[in-house]
């Protein structure tokens, strides 16, 4: 009995290395699209495993083009402009908006108004 | 179908995980990046899914499989994970195929045990047994979740 135990052990740890997110909750999102039908096992696996490289890819591009490089520190600002400018991230862009201060989007406003007033 | 809205999130707790392994030692991820990365990534699984799902309909077929999900990636221009993802599936199935064999080898054995040994061996057999139904069942209980969310709305 107890030379089953370390190999169970060494499974799970496997089974860990290789995805390490919830194959439920990928399925959860994946079966919101709503033309979905059916997935198979190995094209959920791969979904989220892709799901892991991206957010490893996005964390690290983000970080080597951030000025935080200095400061040791991934920011919001950084994600955001990463999908400003990476192609591959463009399609981010709707949830990563750019912050601005109010103050800045008032005068481009009034910026605005004041071009349509000399028209 | 999910009911709520942070349904559709993955887990902060393994997000951030992953994002520490990307980065150098040291690096200070602020909250708000964790969330827009976690938000970005359920984001692309919906992109990826739609993309997928359209490779799958374009060849007549109602459920995603595994080519459809590599094509979704090469057409949202992430090649560079193909190869990862090759190996990882390969990875997979190899490890599912195992896992087939193990509990076909587990069976035998207990077959065995269970006409020659002690009843004390028994029961904790049975606990191995229900074990394995837990894991079989795991597909069943979200289901009922569903039923339950949509009494409760």
């Amino acid at each position: 009995m107890s030379h089953n135990t370390p190999d169970k052990d060494n499974q799970t740890s496997e089974a860990k290395k290789t995805i390490s997110l919830p194959i439920s909750r990928v399925r959860l999102i994946m079966k919101s699209s709503p033309d979905v039908s059916s997935i198979n096992q190995d094209a959920l696996f791969l979904t989220t495993k892709a799901t892991e490289l991206f957010v490893q890819h996005l964390a690290l591009t983000s970080f080597n083009k951030s000025s935080g490089r200095e400061t040791n520190t991934l920011d919001y600002s950084d994600l955001a402009k990463t999908a400003e400018t990476t192609e591959t991230f463009h399609f981010l862009t709707d949830i990563l908006p750019k912050k601005i201060l109010a103050r800045d989007y008032l005068k481009t406003l009034e910026q605005m108004q004041d071009e349509e007033a000399d028209f | 179908m999910a009911e709520r809205p942070e349904d559709l999130n993955l887990p902060n707790a393994v997000i951030t995980r992953i994002i520490k392994e990307a980065l150098p030692d040291g690096v200070n991820v602020s909250k708000e990046a964790r969330r827009a990365i976690s938000q970005a990534a359920s984001v692309f699984v919906l992109y990826a899914t739609s993309c997928a799902n359209n490779f799958a309909m374009k060849a007549k077929r109602k459920t995603l499989n595994a080519g459809d999900v590599l094509a979704a990636m090469e057409e949202m221009e992430f090649h560079r994970f193909l190869e990862p993802l090759r190996e990882a599936l390969e990875g997979y199935k190899k490890d599912q195929k195992g896992k087939k064999e193990v509990t076909e080898q587990k069976r035998k054995e207990k077959e065995k045990k269970i006409d020659s040994e002690s009843n004390k061996y028994r029961e904790e057999e049975e606990a191995e047994e229900e074990e394995e139904e837990q894991q079989r069942m795991e597909e069943e209980p979200e289901e009922e979740e569903e039923e339950e969310e949509e009494v409760e709305n």
